[in-house]
């Protein structure tokens, strides 16, 4: 299947809702160009406000016209989108009841060369501290343009992880979302694999695959909302699989392997275990080989899987 | 009555006005026993002259659309802008002695989902003249044509952010935002001078492209021209930097360093009311 540039999708569908909504408008901090954003300052010059490299002031500027009755959405990569300013976001934005559409880029290994420096592996972990925050995370261009959509409609703040880089279909163009619904992609009985972006969707299917050869029935669901967690799809697939293997290109702690930890301790306590980073910071490299590197794919996906399958016996 | 007459009249009643709200803030501040008594009195004036001269605000109407806005970037300060509320009928003045008690309306720090008439929530210093800026942008896409005003502290503009925003307002012309630094060279640890001296202020606002002015933030005739010529001011923000008096008015805290977030008893905050009340 053709593969999509995300960030293409995302600056179409910002271009589309504002055709519609003269409310939408956008914030920039010098990565106009990285977000692939230009074509909306051509057809809306007026909206689209490049502050210059000053995050704080980009998600401010966004605060203060949410105040004014806009809907804004700012964007930067993920690691300034978030640790750089995270008080403005948590205070002016969030605590302020405002509705401000903050994206992060370039989620986890997805920054490649750009290396530790600029690779979260935080972001959806601290921002789902923020008391009422959505936090969610597309894994292909439908997902991506659906809860886009979605998100602008939401009333209140919201953070999405933008994979900006070509994505192959997951779901059909008709097919519809719901933020904080969870979508069953495989099911399956053995074990459940609950995955989330455009790395560990893919790879948790193959997974489900490679596990069918083995004869292990693997369910799949693209749990792209990291917060609020679908709590009744976790425990539905918890009490008919009893297993579940979290995938995420994020740290393990805090992050969607934690949300589902949490559920499942609370409710329904069954066998996990969760595959992402393992408390370490990022580093240079291609993304196929960072991967490797952090054990993001469906290999290790399938090794988890096979040990938790085999202990419940 | 010669103009000038007129004018000595209205800076009297203002004057009057401001010894008015001082006593409430002081009185409230004193109802619970502890409070940012320090740089509340120093705005006094500047909100005076705001919200009975100038800002187009009605208690009736405090979330319509077309209207003056006021951030408070200085958030500490809200006990003074709730007694101007209060007094201008945005809630019952009775709620001044809910200040800070758990379940308040009135929280130490500007709340615009608690607070009727508070336009932006703030607190986390620097943060404010990002949102006002924010504000101002809005204004403009909508074409309403309504001024944004500002209150940055002085040990506020050691904050980084305070000079994106400056940088920001200034790109986008922003002549529809008007700021005020609060000069009262104090600030928690210390004068501003030694603990991080800010330096020629006015200077780095006109640097900075604004059309800066700087007057005695206690002084009606100057301040209300200044507001004025800064209302008339074309193509930048403008910014006044009000010399003013940590604890103004207050004759246990005025000008003392410990006056920031300070502990005094009603007994004492009543005193000062009666002193003030004395003169006025």
């Amino acid at each position: 299947m053709e593969k999509q540039e995300m960030r293409a999708v995302y600056a179409r569908t910002l271009v589309e809702m504002a055709e519609r909504d003269e409310r939408i408008v956008l914030v920039e901090a010098d990565l106009m160009k990285a977000s692939g954003t230009g074509i909306f300052r051509e057809r809306f010059p007026d909206r689209l406000f490049d502050v210059g490299v000053a995050e704080a002031n980009m998600v401010g500027i966004a605060c203060g016209l949410s105040a004014g009755g806009k809907i804004p959405f700012a964007t930067s990569f993920g690691c300034f989108a978030t640790r750089r300013v995270y008080d403005q976001f948590f205070l002016s934005g969030n605590y302020a009841r405002q509705n401000v559409k903050l994206v992060g880029t370039d989620p986890g290994i997805s920054a490649a060369f750009n290396g530790g420096t600029h690779m979260p592996f935080e972001d959806a972990g601290i921002m789902r501290n923020i008391p009422g925050l959505v936090v969610f995370e597309p894994c292909d261009p439908v997902s991506l343009k659906k809860l886009l959509i979605l998100s602008a409609v939401h009333s209140g703040c919201t953070y999405m992880r933008l994979h900006r880089k070509p994505v192959e279909a997951v779901y059909l163009p008709d097919e519809e979302f719901e933020l904080g619904k969870g979508k069953v992609l495989v099911d399956g009985t053995d074990v459940t694999l609950i995955a989330c972006g455009a790395i560990l969707v893919p790879e948790a299917l193959k997974a489900a695959r490679l596990l069918a050869e083995e004869g292990v029935s693997a369910a799949v669901i693209d749990m792209h909302t990291i917060k609020p967690i679908d709590r009744e799809l976790v425990l539905r697939y918890a009490e008919r699989t009893g297993a579940i293997v979290t995938c995420e290109n994020h740290q393990i702690v805090n992050g969607l392997g934690s949300a589902v930890a949490e559920v499942l301790a609370e409710e329904y306590p069954a066998r996990l275990r969760r595959v992402g980073i393992c408390d370490e910071f990022g580093e240079v490299g291609m993304q196929d080989e960072l991967k490797e590197r952090f054990g993001l794919t469906a290999e290790h996906i399938v090794c988890m899987a096979k040990e938790i399958v085999s202990n419940k016996k | 009555m010669s103009l000038c007459m007129e004018k000595r009249d209205e800076f009297e009643a203002l004057e009057r006005k401001a010894n008015q709200i001082r006593r409430m803030t002081i009185e409230a501040i004193g109802y619970l026993g502890v409070g940012h008594i320090g740089g509340a009195l120093s705005v006094v004036e500047v909100l005076t002259a705001l919200y009975y001269k100038y800002m187009d605000v009605s208690p009736s109407e405090p979330g319509k659309k077309v209207r003056d806005k006021l951030v408070l970037s200085k958030g500490h300060a809200g006990p003074a802008l709730y007694a101007v509320l209060a007094d201008k009928g945005f809630f019952p003045v009775e709620w001044l002695h809910t200040l800070n008690k758990c379940g308040t309306w009135l929280p130490s720090h500007c709340d615009m989902n608690r607070t009727p008439g508070i336009d932006m929530t703030t607190g986390s210093l620097g943060q404010g003249i990002s949102a006002a800026v924010g504000i101002a942008l809005a204004n403009r896409l909508d074409g309403i044509d309504r001024k944004v005003y500002l209150i940055v502290g002085d040990g506020e503009s050691q904050e980084g952010q305070v000079w994106e925003g400056a940088m920001a307002a200034a790109h986008y012309k922003l002549d529809n935002l008007i700021a005020f630094t609060d000069y009262n060279k104090m600030q928690i640890d210390g004068y501003t001078r030694d603990v991080m001296d800010l330096g020629d202020i006015c200077g780095k606002w006109d640097s900075f492209g604004w059309f800066t002015q700087r007057v005695d933030g206690h002084d009606f005739a100057a301040l209300t021209a200044a507001i004025e010529r800064a209302q008339r001011e074309k193509g930048r923000p403008s910014m006044i930097v009000l010399d003013t008096v940590k604890g103004k008015g207050a004759f246990f805290a005025e000008g003392r360093l410990d006056n920031h977030n300070m502990h005094f008893d009603y007994t004492l905050a009543c005193e000062a009311c009666e002193r003030l009340a004395g003169t006025k």
